[in-house]
């Protein structure tokens, strides 16, 4: 008795609390920026795309859902011929993210990636990549990598030079 | 003499006096190391493989050692894990990562990296120094390498292989101390035809597979296959890697009687012809595509009343006995001249027959004399010719034993051995590329090479000789392992005749060692043809099947010629587009060696099975099944098991061809995919692979297609995928899977010896001397191009060098040809221009062509 009175008393009590149901989809929700959700590729500050191509993305992936095949411009520079995330597949574990040395695999907040057909839940590289330079701003993976030449790098050693 | 040392705590039986890093690694530790290689032995450079090493059980202090320097002495005890030694390897490690760049993610080793494996070990993760990285200068190594110096580590493996193992020149290394850099003195391709290594025994990114890089898929992500090299006698092992439909990579597969360590580059780039632009996809009668079903009603219409089939020295042994079922043996010829067909049938009598054992091409490296008759062996047999050089140094190790060093130690062997080479034979009618290696580089017509190895055997019994002749025939007879080499490049039989000659009056301390034209000559010889073109040619006319053969590269052009147009309709089976198949009227596309399982018998009569690295297309089957779909010899849904199981009743001799690999369905599949295999679901489920309905296991071969089922050390060598494992993912690991270093595989060296020893010695051959007039036809090979195939590779075509014509000076000057001229052959404009070569012998013209040709060759001025 004691408890059904109990019950109706922390029933009756909600009746005045402020309500937690959202208007979604008309009102969205405000996430963090590090939620997982929808993965972009980014470009680093001059605008060329980050991503090298280097597969650790696919290789992490828990599901496989990733698919990137290398290709390399004349200077030496590899870049993604294709790079593919089957969305049907991806369970956004965020491990893709980690294991990326570039930082161009991103996930942001947004999650609204529904569909009715599976075949346009396969994203290409045209539609992952986005114009900016999403949460790392100012990195550049070919400064620091030392295989095709830059700035950052030193002149290479004259081989004809026995000097010590 | 065995020691006992104690390794790790664990007491184990060692060879005294070999080297202690040998020792752990046969004893499964894995003790680091960078410029010590099973084959080149240990120069003590990169300080790595530093152990902890106690004299004996009254030793607590013990001492830090390398290794790879150590001899094992009885009763020593050894840390590896000791933590100082860790300490020691790990300063190393950081010492070459302070230039090393940061690019493992853009670098195509990584992941199948020895450097990333032995840093990944050591726990080193952060460069402590600030100091700029120095950087290299690249350079264009040609169609096979690519070559980025920045990752450098300065283990000096390349130039010990390519210039001290491989013979080359043209590789060095080039300034001082911390700014060694490796690569030609001008860009360029590599000369040697073994460069293609440099991929492999590099520790690092700086060489790679070039045609990989331009195909790249991480190590990881690629099925692998074990295979056998189609392109020469030898039968070399190799791993092909593909994803997606593609193959990526070939690489060497490690087999301890035949090809080891090393590949040449004709087997390492000659497989990309199976993904050429010439693959035929689709059916074609006179020249317009028909459907599938089409094509095979109009062939089974044009063979109901008897046809006849060519067989083909390329295709597998399988694909041939197919054939000879569907015709008959009666009808069943061989797609290369009645002579080569003679000729080839007279090797294998002389193989059975002879009291001398077959040479391996392991054998090759460890004979103390050698005769090569007329043989281009670094041309026609790449991997053998790498294997003779070897046997040049054994005089110099035997010296350098006698004063007490040991010949695991390389640099001290080369000081100690003062140079000596031991006795090689070279008597060829050119200089040779392995001239430098050869005591005795003689120079012969082609039609005196065999008259030169009679003259060796008549000394070898007791009987005059010329002197080059009794110095020879000295050498191998005070030789304990002789070694007797010839071949068919010559396209002659009597050299062959002449090592039969030498090899009975040397007995059973010789080994010989004879080389047929094609991959798979021996076992379309054991198939006992009833001879070649000209044979097929006098046989009743009948439809003809060719089966992948590009007739025109084996068989005289007016025999091919006269053959194709009698017949009333040609069923060419094959891959690839060739003139054959331009002339044929039904074309049907078969699966090339990448898509069917098949058996070859290389030289020695090893029967090698070779696995499908990816499934065949539904338009493209393997050719026996192709055939038998015509034919109606299997049931639909046959194994290639049954397709040997039926060769081994009809054909006695050939009855182990069927054991040269397990059987399909003995054991549970093996996966072709590695665990780590990524990007499976990428595309699935989104219409383009409905999921689940590709069949996962192959019919032919007791491997799988995907990642699930077994792998490592519980398969059989013939089914193997590769030893590398967590830990140790580059190819240093395939150490773990011999028995000794450079010995055989744990699990027994795959495949089947298929020649017995017969009592009966046979009908000698002699090489008729073609009448008239014109002249007499040197065939010029090269090690980057022997067959159709290797003219649709596209990095080999890349690389080989233009087709030659040389003429003595005396007999162009005859014909009024000047150098650099345009001549007719045959009456034929030639693609070569004239060369002069005061090497050629007078009245021989040095020509690139096709084989099968027996007449003389008229030579004359273009207008």
């Amino acid at each position: 008795m004691i408890g059904i009175l109990n019950s109706f008393l922390r029933i009756g009590r909600m009746l005045g609390a402020k309500t937690q149901t959202r208007g979604y989809p008309e009102e969205k929700p405000v996430l963090p920026p590090r939620y997982r959700a929808r993965i972009i590729l980014t470009r680093d500050p001059d605008g060329q795309e980050r991503c090298v191509a280097c597969n650790l993305c696919a290789a992490v992936c828990p599901v496989d859902c990733i698919d990137v095949v290398k290709a390399e411009t004349e200077d030496g520079h590899w870049y993604p011929e294709t790079f593919r995330i089957n969305f049907a597949r991806c369970i956004f574990c965020g491990f893709c993210e980690e294991a990326c040395p570039t930082s161009a695999i991103q996930l942001t907040p947004d999650f609204e990636l529904a569909d009715y057909a599976r075949g346009s839940l396969v994203y290409d590289k045209e539609h992952l990549t986005i114009a900016g330079e999403g949460k790392h701003p100012g990195y550049r993976y070919w400064d620091i990598a030392g295989k095709a030449k830059t700035e950052a790098e030193a002149a290479p050693v004259d081989v004809r030079d026995l000097l010590p | 003499m065995t020691a006992r040392i104690e390794l790790n705590g664990r007491w184990v039986d060692a060879t005294e006096g070999r080297d202690l890093l040998s020792t752990c690694l046969e004893n499964g530790v894995d003790v680091p190391h960078f410029c010590w290689h099973g084959a080149l032995g240990s120069v003590g450079a990169c300080r790595l493989c530093a152990v902890r090493v106690y004299s004996g059980p009254d030793d607590t202090m013990g001492r830090i050692e390398m290794s790879c320097m150590t001899p094992v002495r009885d009763g020593m005890r050894v840390e590896v894990e000791d933590a100082e030694a860790g300490r020691f390897r790990a300063h190393v490690i950081e010492w070459l990562m302070l230039n090393h760049p940061h690019d493992c993610a853009v670098c195509e080793e990584g992941g199948a990296c020895h450097l990333q494996d032995m840093t990944v070990a050591t726990g080193h993760r952060n460069r402590r120094s600030d100091a700029p990285k120095r950087t290299h200068a690249r350079q264009d190594l040609g169609p096979f390498l690519t070559h980025e110096m920045n990752r450098c580590i300065a283990c000096y493996r390349c130039v010990r292989f390519y210039r001290d193992y491989a013979g080359g020149h043209d590789f060095n290394v080039f300034g001082a101390h911390d700014r060694v850099w490796f690569g030609r003195a001008e860009a360029g391709a590599l000369d040697s035809p073994f460069a293609g290594n440099l991929a492999e025994i590099c520790p690092t990114g700086v060489f790679d597979d070039k045609p990989w890089s331009q195909h790249y898929a991480r190590p990881w992500d690629m099925t692998e296959t074990p295979a056998i090299c189609t392109h020469c006698s030898v039968g070399c092992n190799i791993t092909l890697h593909e994803r997606a439909g593609t193959l990526r990579k070939v690489q060497n597969r490690y087999h301890g009687a035949i090809n080891r360590f090393f590949l040449c580059d004709r087997g390492r780039f000659g497989p990309w012809f199976v993904d050429a632009p010439g693959r035929i996809t689709a059916p074609r009668h006179n020249g317009a595509d028909v459907t599938p079903d089409g094509a095979l009603a109009i062939a089974r219409q044009a063979v109901a009343n008897g046809a006849i089939g060519i067989g083909s020295p390329r295709a597998s042994l399988e694909a041939n006995f197919a054939l000879r079922e569907m015709v008959g043996p009666d009808r069943f010829f061989a797609g290369i001249s009645d002579a080569e067909v003679a000729q080839v049938a007279r090797m294998l009598a002389i193989l059975q027959s002879t009291p001398a054992s077959i040479a391996t091409i392991k054998d090759f490296e460890s004979a103390d004399a050698a005769l090569v008759l007329g043989e281009d062996l670094t041309a026609t047999a790449p991997r053998a010719a790498l294997a003779l050089r070897q046997a040049a140094r054994g005089a110099e190790k035997a010296l350098a034993g006698e004063k007490g060093v040991p010949d695991w130690l390389d640099q001290a062997v080369r000081v100690a051995g003062e140079g000596r080479r031991s006795p090689i034979a070279l008597v060829t009618p050119l200089p040779d590329a392995l001239d430098d290696a050869a005591s005795h580089p003689l120079r012969r017509a082609p039609d005196q090479v065999a008259a030169f190895g009679f003259a060796v055997a008549a000394a070898l019994r007791g009987e005059a000789a010329e002197p080059e002749a009794m110095a020879v025939a000295a050498a191998l007879a005070q030789a304990s392992a002789p070694l007797l080499v010839a071949g068919l490049g010559l396209s002659r039989a009597e050299p062959a005749e002449a090592l039969a000659a030498i090899a009975a009056a040397l007995g059973a301390k010789a080994r010989i060692a004879l080389f047929p034209p094609e991959a798979n000559s021996f076992g379309l010889a054991l198939l006992s043809p009833k001879g070649g073109l000209e044979s097929a040619l006098a046989a009743n006319p009948a439809p003809l099947i060719v089966l992948e053969n590009d007739l025109f590269q084996r068989a005289d052009p007016a025999a091919v010629n006269a053959l194709l147009s009698r017949a009333p309709l040609t069923i060419a089976l094959d891959c690839l587009d060739t003139a054959t198949t331009a002339r044929a009227g039904l074309v049907l596309p078969v699966a090339s060696m990448a898509e069917a399982t098949g058996t070859y018998v290389n030289h020695e009569g090893r029967a090698q099975r070779s696995l499908a690295a990816r499934r065949p297309t539904d338009s493209a089957p393997a050719a026996w099944r192709v055939l038998s779909q015509i034919g109606g010899l299997f049931a639909n849904n046959a194994r290639l098991d049954d397709v040997l199981a039926r060769l081994a009743t009809k054909i006695a001799t050939l009855a182990g061809a069927a054991t040269a690999a397990p059987l399909a369905d003995a054991m549970p599949p093996v996966a072709r995919a590695p665990e780590s295999y990524s990007g499976r679901t990428a595309h699935d489920l989104a219409g383009r692979v409905a999921a689940g309905t590709l069949p996962q296991t192959d019919p032919d071969s007791g491997m799988g297609w995907s990642m699930e089922g077994r792998r490592g050390a519980d398969v059989p060598p013939a089914l193997s995928t590769g030893p590398h494992r967590p830990g140790m993912h580059s190819v240093s690991a395939a150490y773990a899977a011999q028995t000794t270093i450079g010995g055989p595989l744990k699990g027994g060296d795959p495949g089947a010896l298929l020649l017995v020893k017969t009592e009966t010695p046979g009908q000698a051959l002699t090489d008729p001397s073609p009448k008239g007039d014109g002249l007499r036809w040197l065939p010029l090979h090269t090690p980057f191009s022997a067959s159709e195939t290797d003219h649709a590779s596209p990095p080999l075509a890349a690389r080989a060098p233009a087709t030659q014509l040389l003429l003595h000076p005396d007999d162009a000057a005859r014909l009024g040809l000047m150098a650099g001229a345009q001549a007719l052959v045959d009456g034929q404009p030639c693609a070569a221009r004239v060369t002069l070569d005061a090497c050629m012998p007078r009245g021989w013209v040095g020509l690139t062509a096709p084989r099968g040709r027996s007449h003389l060759v008229t030579l004359g001025a273009a207008p």
